[in-house]
């Protein structure tokens, strides 16, 4: 019988994996992840996982053995966080090349430096051309639901590339919230029988992997097959969505769009803080703006098609980042400019604004700011100018 | 000192797991080595690699190797092998792989790697007593790139960062008495141009679980600077002079496994070889080359 019960992002991580049965988790702490590895290790060591977990000394190293392992076709899990993630981002680059299915959950916080261990979205972006699919969490619910879903899109033959589960550090990792817990069976039978396709290496059948090729034309090769099995993916997920909502009655559409039906607004943004966005949504209707949030779940691939259907009646879109490149400004801004331009006739006013970094609130009372300078831009036609970071005196 | 199957000479296969054909340059002394481990160890393989010349070995579409072939990276060889040997292992008790199909795995990588940018990943494998084997050939440079100098070049060692004046004026890193702090379960030097020892060594290597850690030695034409044809000759003189000394550990003792009543002076080794030809050319420089001779006695004098 399905269960209900309180629990933190980082244990539902570690349910998507112990439902998903993952043979192998390669391991190493960071805040605020850790938890993830310390919950499997107990299940483990109190025989609730029949799975086998090592510590190394690097993410570098682990995330390593979470792609030499796949290679050899166990199903494998693994979670880092932050300057975890940079540090094995060489090899968050080169297992896409592998063609090898895991899913690896990485809890977002600021980059370094200065230090922080609160969260925003520079990790996870920095791995956004690394050919690894990408899925964003809002609830500790979809975090669970993502790790299962991530397997699914991950193992497709037509895919075979490593799936990143992100959700936000403290506000996702450390909040209780009502999750439901599949029956490990009926997650089973979703995902199927692990398949190793061309996964493996043994006596009577040798092989060699991640070779290298002398000249652009194999390389291209190559690099292109992982870029039309990433852009393949969007399909699949589509699916694999689809299927898991006729199993398990929760439906995660490529983007979620919460009231935007009749909206002339919009707010953009990805991650937990865009639950917040939805009370701004409510209380701005109430207050008789039509507004309403879209949150792409999919970052990579990208999905442009869905995002412009989404925003075709849209006047007006302020587009939230929880990340800043240097330089330029918001990166998902950047993403969903780029995917409008050109796509149809006449796409929204869109504002760039960023806030949230290193875990500063975002508060109802910025939203509604927010929507009140797009709805000014808008009627004036003019695209604003990126607005970086809200301080007390800029509210004032 | 056998207990294996080679006895002498005549006992290495004349047929090689090894193909010939591979891009390494003429007279390669680390794959003299790798073509003796294929050898010994059989066909049932995985070699976990880290960037360096032997990457070159398998070039899409082709591999020479036997068994099977992962390229990881430079720094992680050592997980690679932990994550495939962890997988194997787990197969093997779900039922999902038999046990005949296991597989020897082997990280294979040069000095470059091993004595640096790798050594915490190893290090770390070893903790884990990971049962592996660990093959580097060190040819004293980071040869792929055209000879730099690494933590594994000797003193007074020319090379393409240290091309003028005495050049390498550090000196090289013990990397066999750092593993040996590690207590691996097997750790030992060895060369090619000594092929019993070597196989003697890799056949006990076979009857351990565990860590089993191998240091080549492999002389380098191209980086060391002499004709493809001396390869053999100057690797029996670096252990003839000492300068290379064949020894391993187990159960926590180190034991050399060839003791010369009389040695070589290095001088002999050196004037062969171009990244030395400084100590002889324009004129002789017996201060240096005393100095070398001098670090080679003293090591022996503890032995």
């Amino acid at each position: 019988m399905t269960r209900q019960v309180l629990l933190t992002g980082n244990a539902a991580a570690a349910w998507g994996a112990r439902l998903s049965s993952a043979d192998y988790i390669p391991a190493f702490p960071i805040t605020p992840q850790t938890e993830i590895i310390e919950t499997l290790s107990e299940w483990i060591n109190n025989g609730e996982m029949d799975s086998h977990l090592t510590m190394f000394e690097s993410e570098h190293s682990m995330i390593t053995a979470a792609g030499s392992a796949a290679t050899a076709g166990v199903r494998v899990f693994t979670a880092t966080s932050s300057q975890g993630l940079m540090f094995g981002m060489e090899m968050i680059f080169a297992l896409p090349g592998w063609r090898v299915p895991f899913v690896l959950v990485n809890v977002s916080r600021g980059l370094a430096s200065p230090i922080t261990l609160e969260c925003d979205h520079n990790d996870i972006l920095a791995a956004r051309d690394s050919g690894c699919i990408q899925i964003h969490c809002s609830t500790c619910q979809e975090i669970l639901d993502s790790v299962i879903i991530g397997y699914k899109i991950s193992e497709n033959k037509e895919i075979r590339l490593p799936v990143i589960v992100n959700l936000d550090g403290f506000y996702l990792s450390f909040t209780r919230e009502a999750v439901e817990i599949p029956e490990h069976h009926e997650v089973s039978q979703y995902l199927g029988e692990y398949n190793q396709m061309n996964d493996h290496y043994s006596s009577s059948a040798p092989q060699a992997r991640g070779l290298i090729v002398l000249g652009g034309s194999q390389y291209s090769y190559f690099r292109y097959q992982a870029h039309l099995a990433n852009l393949k993916a969007l399909d699949v997920y589509k699916e694999a969505a689809e299927e898991f909502a006729i199993q398990f009655g929760r439906n995660y559409s490529v983007i979620e769009s919460y009231r935007t039906d009749d909206a002339e607004y919009c707010f953009i943004m990805i991650g937990s803080f865009s639950t917040k966005a939805k009370s701004a949504v409510d209380h701005l209707r109430s207050e008789g703006l039509k507004i309403g949030l879209i949150r792409p779940r999919l970052i990579r691939p990208f999905p442009s098609e869905e995002l412009n259907i989404l925003l075709s009646g849209i006047k007006g879109a302020a587009v939230i980042d929880q990340n800043i490149s240097f330089g330029k400004g918001g990166i998902l801004y950047t993403e969903i400019t780029s995917a409008l331009y050109g796509a149809h006739g006449s796409y929204p006013v869109t504002g760039s604004f960023i806030g949230g970094l290193g875990g500063r609130d975002i508060t109802i009372d910025e939203f509604i700011v927010i929507a009140g300078e797009m709805r000014e831009y808008t009627k004036k036609g003019i695209q604003p100018r990126t607005r970086l970071l809200f301080t007390g005196d800029e509210l004032e | 000192m056998s207990e294996g199957l080679i006895k002498n000479i005549k006992d290495l296969s004349v047929e090689h797991n090894l193909a010939p054909g591979t891009s390494m340059c003429a007279g390669c002394g680390a794959l003299e080595t790798v073509k003796l481990f294929c050898d010994i160890l059989g066909k049932n393989t995985v070699f976990v690699n880290a960037a360096g010349c032997m990457t070159l070995l398998a070039i899409y579409p082709f591999t020479p190797f036997s068994g099977s072939w992962l390229y990881t990276a430079m720094a992680s060889a050592s997980a690679g092998a932990q994550g495939i040997r962890d997988a194997l292992d787990i197969l093997i008790k779900k039922g999902r792989l038999s046990a005949s199909e296991d597989l020897k795995v082997i990280v294979l990588t040069g000095d470059g790697s091993a004595y640096g940018m790798g050594l915490s990943a190893t290090s770390a494998a070893i903790d884990r007593d990971l049962d592996f084997y660990y093959l580097c050939y060190d040819n004293e440079g980071y040869g792929n790139t055209g000879h730099q100098d690494s933590a594994a070049t000797p003193y007074g060692a020319r090379t393409a960062t240290s091309a003028s004046g005495a050049g390498f004026t550090g000196r090289k890193k013990d990397l066999f008495s750092i593993w040996a702090a590690h207590k691996p379960a097997y750790l030992a030097t060895i060369i090619a141009a000594e092929p019993l020892d070597l196989a003697h060594k890799v056949e006990k290597a076979m009857t351990i679980k565990g860590p089993k850690m191998f240091i080549t030695l492999a002389p380098c034409p191209t980086g060391w600077h002499y004709e493809p044809h001396q390869t053999v000759s100057i690797g029996k003189l670096a252990v003839k002079t000492g300068i290379w000394p064949l020894k391993e550990f187990k159960d926590g003792t180190v034991t050399h496994t060839k003791v010369l009543k009389e040695r070589v002076p290095v001088e002999e080794y050196l004037k062969l070889q171009g990244r030395f030809e400084h100590l002889f050319v324009p004129e002789k420089n017996p201060a240096l080359i005393n100095r070398i001779q001098t670090t080679v006695d003293q090591y022996w004098k503890d032995v």
